[in-house]
């Protein structure tokens, strides 16, 4: 196991450095000069002199990228054209893009582990055939589309639900850890727990769509593969009672495809949620990169995909060593 | 299998079938646009702006008073196409590279594949942003965009049926002749990864259509007056709180020509590769 993962971080030191070449070539690639770029339209040529020499323009592409590479070890990656360290917006606007993706996440995998397990008990039936087509529709829908939708029906015509942003402006928010509703309980705020709570639901279901279609179907598929095995079976015959074969039997040894979709797919969202976060003005990552981009701020564009590169990079790893930890025979191969 | 078998058992599939009727539908519609479209996609009618749907206007109007099922008509020729040369750019050279890779092995293969991970690194949709911003803002960029972003996708399908392809025993007897590899890649292996092509190529244009909409929504796409869907869906996000009509019409285009690709390749997926379940 040990092996493996250090085979496994090896190979993640190469990504990583493969996708900083690829975003430091981001701004060689945009035509127009870098430093131009960097600090627009209106900056002093005093600026521009600046900048060039910080980026080392006048240098070969090579040393460019060494000091970019330094920087960036140093956490330092570059300064926004509103002259904020963009590690600094990016830590700010992740904890926003977390919160969304925790509750899209607990949504999709409660109700796509249900249907999953109620279709494969219940294969053919007419419900199975339902939730599978939901599934399909699920996967085929435009988000983008269903989340204007749904804000139309939620906020505009019945006016139930907030149509944008995290909480209602005005309400007083101390922050403690970034993520609105854990502080508005730890400062015993119930207002704004269920005003955060109720900015959530709209763009938490509208981004839990996808993942929850694709774990539907891969719980049905998995369990409907272990139900047809001879344990399955032997505990039915011994007399267990459905649910016990169902949940403690089936359910337990089809979780493993199920886990590794979950978190592939929370992976995603952490970096997917571009669409969701624009349509709701949730102030997240993915609107952050939207904004960036339209402002040309490339050093925040440039921070912001290498931040999602390594996010997805360490989400994947964390997915295998897990799945070695849940199946013992993997552990006893990566040993030999 | 069989050709004619694989049709029979594709008349039978119903999933596939249904999938089939709703791309025909849309092709038909893309094909014969205008001339059963009831206006003018591009010309504005300032006096009908943002009105709702009515029989002269089924869809209603945009906010330039532009008739939305028109659009809309016109719009199914740009996605189609879109999905198509988006598909074949990630096609074609994932398809060599696959081949490539999984044929020759480690020295071939590692730096390859490794390249593939480093893309797959990216979530698709900021892999596409980053290539627009780098490319600038167009149609055809988005094209450009979409089909580098499912290149490794296509590359790992096809590397993994020749990793299987090329240990059996047909393979091994052609080399035995003293078929030269470029005689075996062309001849015998390329062909046999034609089925599972089919079938992600087919689930890959629904997926392209839906990311190149996902551009055009968020401005890096069409620009206006283009019809494209995804443009058309973040105009009317502007005027959702009092014309929904304006983005409900393009999102529910968007939805059918995408489920007609998924439910056509689940299908398809029945049928020819039944180890892809």
């Amino acid at each position: 196991m040990a092996r493996f993962i250090s085979r496994r971080l090896f190979h993640l030191i190469f990504i990583l450095i493969g996708v900083s070449i690829l975003v430091f070539l981001m701004l060689r690639l945009i035509p127009g000069d870098p430093a131009h770029l960097l600090v627009g339209e209106l900056a002093s040529p005093q600026d521009i002199a600046r900048i060039r020499e910080k980026l080392g323009l006048d240098s070969s592409y090579v040393y460019q990228y060494f000091i970019y590479a330094s920087n960036l070890l140093k956490g330092d990656m570059g300064t926004s054209i509103r002259s904020v360290p963009v590690s600094q917006e990016i830590f700010v606007r992740f904890l926003a893009t977390v919160e969304l993706s925790i509750a899209a996440m607990l949504i999709s995998s409660l109700i796509g582990i249900l249907a999953g397990v109620i279709s494969s008990v219940r294969q053919y039936s007419i419900f199975d055939y339902f939730s599978m087509m939901m599934a399909l529709v699920g996967i085929s829908m435009p988000i983008f589309w269903l989340g204007l939708m749904l804000m139309y029906l939620f906020s505009v015509k019945w006016g139930i639900l907030p149509m944008m942003g995290r909480f209602t402006m005005g309400l007083d928010y101390h922050v403690i850890s970034g993520l609105v509703m854990l502080d508005s309980l730890l400062s015993g705020d119930i207002q704004l727990f269920f005003n955060s709570v109720k900015h959530l639901i709209l763009p938490a279901f509208t981004l839990a769509t996808i993942p929850m279609a694709i774990i539907a179907r891969m719980t049905r598929s998995s369990m409907l593969e272990v139900m047809s095995k001879d344990y399955i079976r032997t505990a039915r015959a011994k007399g267990l009672s459905r649910g016990t074969v169902i949940f403690r039997h089936a359910l337990k040894n089809a979780f493993l495809p199920i886990i590794t979709v979950i978190g592939l797919n929370f992976g995603l969202l952490l970096g997917g949620a571009v669409l969701t976060e624009t349509i709701f003005s949730w102030p997240g990552l993915g609107r952050y990169v939207v904004d960036s981009l339209s402002a040309r701020d490339y050093p925040a564009v440039q921070g912001c995909i290498l931040f999602f590169a390594v996010i997805m990079v360490i989400v994947n790893l964390t997915v295998d060593i897990f799945y070695l930890y849940l199946d013992p025979r993997l552990r006893i191969d990566g040993k030999g | 299998m069989e050709k004619v078998e694989a049709l029979v058992e594709l008349k039978k599939n119903k999933t596939a079938m249904a999938g089939l009727i709703l791309i025909c539908f849309l092709l038909i519609l893309a094909l014969i646009g205008p001339w059963i479209s009831p206006h003018p996609p591009l010309v504005p009618d300032p006096i009908n702006r943002l009105k709702g749907p009515s029989w002269s206007h089924p869809f209603g109007t945009d906010s330039l008073g532009r008739d939305i099922l028109s659009r809309v008509i016109y719009g199914s020729r740009i996605s189609i196409i879109i999905g198509l040369i988006a598909v074949s750019i990630s096609l074609v050279p994932g398809t060599i590279l696959g081949l490539l890779s999984g044929f020759y092995g480690r020295k071939v293969d590692e730096p390859i594949m490794r390249g593939m991970d480093i893309m797959l690194a990216f979530p698709a949709i900021l892999l596409a942003i980053f290539i627009t911003a780098i490319l600038g803002p167009s149609l055809l960029n988005t094209m450009i965009a979409v089909g580098i972003v499912y290149i490794p996708h296509y590359a790992r399908i096809v590397r993994s049926s020749v990793l299987s392809l090329k240990e059996q025993l047909f393979v091994q007897a052609v080399r035995s002749l003293g078929g030269s590899n470029l005689r075996i890649i062309s001849l015998h292996i390329f062909p046999n990864t034609i089925p599972p092509i089919i079938v992600y190529a087919t689930l890959g244009m629904g997926t392209a259509v839906l990311q190149a909409a996902a551009l055009g929504f968020l401005g890096l796409g069409a620009q206006p007056p283009t019809p494209e869907w995804g443009a058309m869906l973040s105009e009317g996000r502007q005027y959702i709180q009092n014309a929904p009509h304006v983005a409900a019409f393009p999102g529910i285009a968007i939805f059918m020509l995408v489920l007609g690709f998924n439910l056509f390749g689940d299908g398809l997926r029945d049928i020819l590769d039944p180890s892809l379940r």
